[in-house]
C-alpha cells in the first residue's frame, strides 16, 4: 500500500500538448532574420552604407520600445525574444534608404507601442506591426516616404532621386517601362525603391529558405504572387507586363515576409488560400485603378483586418460533429 | 442642493457624453481637426441643448408620448436654425470650417438622448442644468481632442504654431485615422483613470452609466423583486 502510494505520486498528470518540440519564438524569429539577410545584402550594396544607420536605428528602436513597454508595464520581458528585432529590420526594408531618422523611429514606436503592445503584446496584434507602420508614415510624411534615392549604378546625372519602375508606369501607363528598366535589372535589385523590396532575387533566397526551414507555409506567397501574376497578364495581354508586376514594388517582400505572419493570418490551408488571393487581387486593383502607384502594404493591412471573418467561414467540421443546418 | 450638484457636474468626467457614454461620435471625430473648431461645435451644441433641454422638460406633459421623438426633432431643429443663422453672421470663419456638420446637431446623439433620457423626466431647473453639464462635458471632450490632433497633426495650438515649420507634423492625426486613434486613447484614459482603482469584473447594471435612463432597469427592478420572493419562499 505504501509503495503504492508512491508511484502515484510521481505520476504526472497535464493535459495536451505532450510533446514539446525545441522550437521556440528567438528561433523562429532567428530565421527569419537569416532569412532577410540577402535582401539587406542587396540593400546596402544598391543604397550604401546609410541603410546600415536606418537599419539599426530602426531595429534598436524597436527593441528599445519594447522593453521600455514592458518594464513600465510590469510585465514579462519580451525583448530579447528577437521579435522586435524583426519588426525593425521589416521597417526600414519598408522606407526609402534617405528617410530621415526620427520618422523612422516614430514608425517603430507606432509598430511596438501602438500596434503590438497595446493590443496585448506578442500574439495579439490585429494587425501586422511593421506594414501599419509603413502605412502611418506614408500617409503622415508623403514627400519623405515618396522621394526614392537613385541606385549607386545609375548612370551618374546630377539627380539624386527619381521615381521607381512603379511610379513611372503609375505616371503613363502607356509608357513602355521595359524600355526604362528591364525585367532583369528588376530581378537583380538595381532599381529605386524601398530599402528591401528592391531585389525580387533575394527575396526569393529569403522566401525558400524560410519554406525549407518550415517557419511559413508556401501557400499565401504562392497565392498571393499567382494571383498578381495572373491579374496582370489578363489586364495587360503582356507577359512581360505580368513579369514586371510580379518582381515590381513590394509584392515579394510583402507575400514572404509579412503576408505570412502567423498572428494576423487565417489559420487553415483554404484560409490561406482566400488571404493570398485576396492580397492579389487588391495590390492590382489600387496599382490599376487607385490613385497610389503601390498598393502591396493596403492589401495586407484590409487582408489582416478580414482574417478572423475568414477564420470563422472556413472552419473545419469535427468529424462526428454537428451536420450543417442542423440544430444541436 | 447636493443633488443638483451632481446633475451638473455629472457630465464632464463621470458621465461624459463623448468618453463614456459614447455618444456624438460622429461630431466629435469630424470637427475636432483643430481645436478653435472642436470648441467651437461644442458650444454651438451646448447652446442648442440647454435650450431644447429647457423646452422639452416644459412641453413634456403636452407633447403626445407616441409622437414625440418628431416634436423633439422639431424643437431642436429651430434652435439649431437659430444656431446656425447667429454663427454665420457674427462667426463666418467658423461656420465655414464646420460646414455641413451645425444642421446636423439636429440629430446629434447627446442632444437628442438627453431630450429622451433626461429632459422628458425632470423638471426644467434639473434639465437646465443638465444640459449644461452635458454641453460642458461635450465641449471639453471635443477641444481636447481638438487640441491633441492639431498639436500632433499641424504643430500649431488654437492657431498660434508651436513646432510648425521647423519639424514636420504627422498629417494622419488631420485625418480619419488620426481622430479614431486620439479618440480611443481617450476613452482608454478616462476608463482608466474614473475606476478609482477598482477593476471591472462584471458588467453588471450597478456599474453602468446609463442605468438611470435604461429599459432594462424595471427588468433587472423585476428580476431582483422576483429573487427576493424566491428566497423567502
Amino acid at each position: 500500500m505504501e509503495n503504492e502510494k508512491k508511484v502515484y505520486d510521481k505520476l504526472l498528470v497535464t493535459s495536451a500538448p505532450h510533446i514539446v518540440s525545441s522550437i521556440d519564438t528567438q528561433k523562429v524569429m532567428a530565421n527569419v532574420l537569416v532569412a532577410m539577410a540577402p535582401a539587406l545584402a542587396v540593400g546596402m550594396y544598391v543604397f550604401g552604407m546609410r541603410v546600415i544607420a536606418l537599419t539599426l536605428v530602426c531595429v534598436i528602436a524597436s527593441v528599445g520600445f519594447e522593453w521600455i513597454y514592458n518594464k513600465f508595464m510590469k510585465k514579462q520581458q519580451t525583448a530579447g525574444d528577437l521579435s522586435a528585432a524583426v519588426t525593425g529590420v521589416l521597417i526600414a526594408f519598408n522606407v526609402p534608404s534617405s528617410l530621415p531618422l526620427w520618422i523612422a523611429i516614430i514608425g517603430c514606436f507606432v509598430a511596438i507601442i501602438i500596434v503590438k503592445q497595446l493590443f496585448g503584446g506578442m500574439g495579439r496584434n490585429f494587425v501586422n506591426p511593421a506594414i501599419t507602420a509603413r502605412i502611418v508614415l506614408f500617409v503622415s510624411f508623403a514627400t519623405q516616404m515618396t522621394t526614392w534615392p537613385l541606385p549607386s549604378m545609375a548612370p551618374v546625372t546630377d539627380a539624386t532621386t527619381g521615381a521607381t519602375p512603379l511610379g513611372l508606369w503609375a505616371a503613363d501607363k502607356s509608357v513602355d517601362t521595359m524600355s526604362a528598366v528591364t525585367n532583369n535589372e528588376m530581378f537583380l535589385g538595381f532599381i529605386g525603391g524601398c530599402v528591401g523590396e528592391v531585389s525580387a532575387f533575394a527575396l526569393l533566397v529569403g522566401g525558400i529558405y524560410l519554406i525549407w526551414r518550415q517557419i511559413i507555409s508556401p501557400l499565401i506567397p504562392a497565392c498571393f504572387i499567382g494571383t498578381v501574376f495572373l491579374f496582370a497578364l489578363a489586364t495587360s495581354g503582356s507577359f512581360d507586363m505580368a513579369i514586371f508586376h510580379v518582381f515590381a514594388g513590394g509584392v515579394m517582400l510583402g507575400a514572404f515576409f509579412m503576408a505570412t505572419d502567423y498572428v494576423t493570418t487565417p489559420m487553415l490551408p483554404i484560409g490561406k488560400i482566400i488571404f493570398g488571393v485576396g492580397c492579389g487581387i487588391l495590390t492590382m486593383v489600387i496599382r490599376i485603378w487607385g490613385a497610389y502607384p503601390e498598393g502591396v502594404s493596403f492589401s495586407i493591412l484590409l487582408m489582416n483586418i478580414v482574417t478572423p471573418l475568414i477564420d470563422k467561414f472556413t472552419i473545419e467540421k469535427l468529424y462526428g460533429g454537428v451536420k450543417k443546418n442542423e440544430k444541436k | 442642493m447636493g443633488k443638483k450638484m451632481t446633475i451638473l457636474t455629472k457630465g464632464l468626467i463621470k458621465e461624459n457624453p463623448v468618453l463614456v457614454l459614447l455618444l456624438g461620435t460622429c461630431p466629435a471625430l469630424a470637427t475636432s481637426t483643430s481645436s478653435i473648431n472642436g470648441l467651437g461645435m461644442g458650444l454651438a451644441a451646448t447652446a442648442v441643448l440647454i435650450c431644447s433641454n429647457i423646452v422639452i422638460a416644459l412641453l413634456k406633459n403636452i407633447i403626445p408620448d407616441k409622437v414625440r421623438i418628431p416634436c423633439y426633432i422639431v424643437v431642436i431643429a429651430g434652435f439649431v436654425t437659430i444656431v446656425q443663422l447667429l454663427l454665420q453672421a457674427y462667426v463666418p470663419s467658423l461656420y465655414k470650417s464646420l460646414g455641413l456638420f451645425i444642421p446636423l446637431i439636429v440629430v446629434n446623439c447627446i442632444i437628442l438622448g438627453r431630450a429622451e433620457m433626461f429632459a422628458n423626466k425632470n423638471s426644467v431647473a434639473d434639465s437646465a442644468l443638465d444640459g449644461i453639464g452635458m454641453g460642458v462635458g461635450f465641449t471639453l471632450a471635443l477641444g481636447v481632442m481638438g487640441a491633441i490632433r492639431e498639436f500632433f497633426g499641424a504643430g500649431t495650438l488654437f492657431g498660434f504654431a508651436i513646432y510648425a515649420g521647423h519639424i514636420d507634423p504627422m498629417g494622419i492625426f488631420m485625418l480619419a485615422p488620426g481622430g479614431f486613434f486620439v479618440y480611443g486613447i481617450l476613452v482608454a484614459a478616462v476608463n482608466h483613470f474614473s475606476a478609482n482603482g477598482t477593476k471591472k469584473k462584471s458588467f453588471s447594471c450597478d456599474e453602468c452609466p446609463l442605468f438611470n435612463a435604461c429599459t432594462l432597469k424595471e427588468d433587472e427592478e423585476l428580476r431582483v423583486k422576483v429573487e427576493q420572493k424566491g428566497a423567502e419562499a
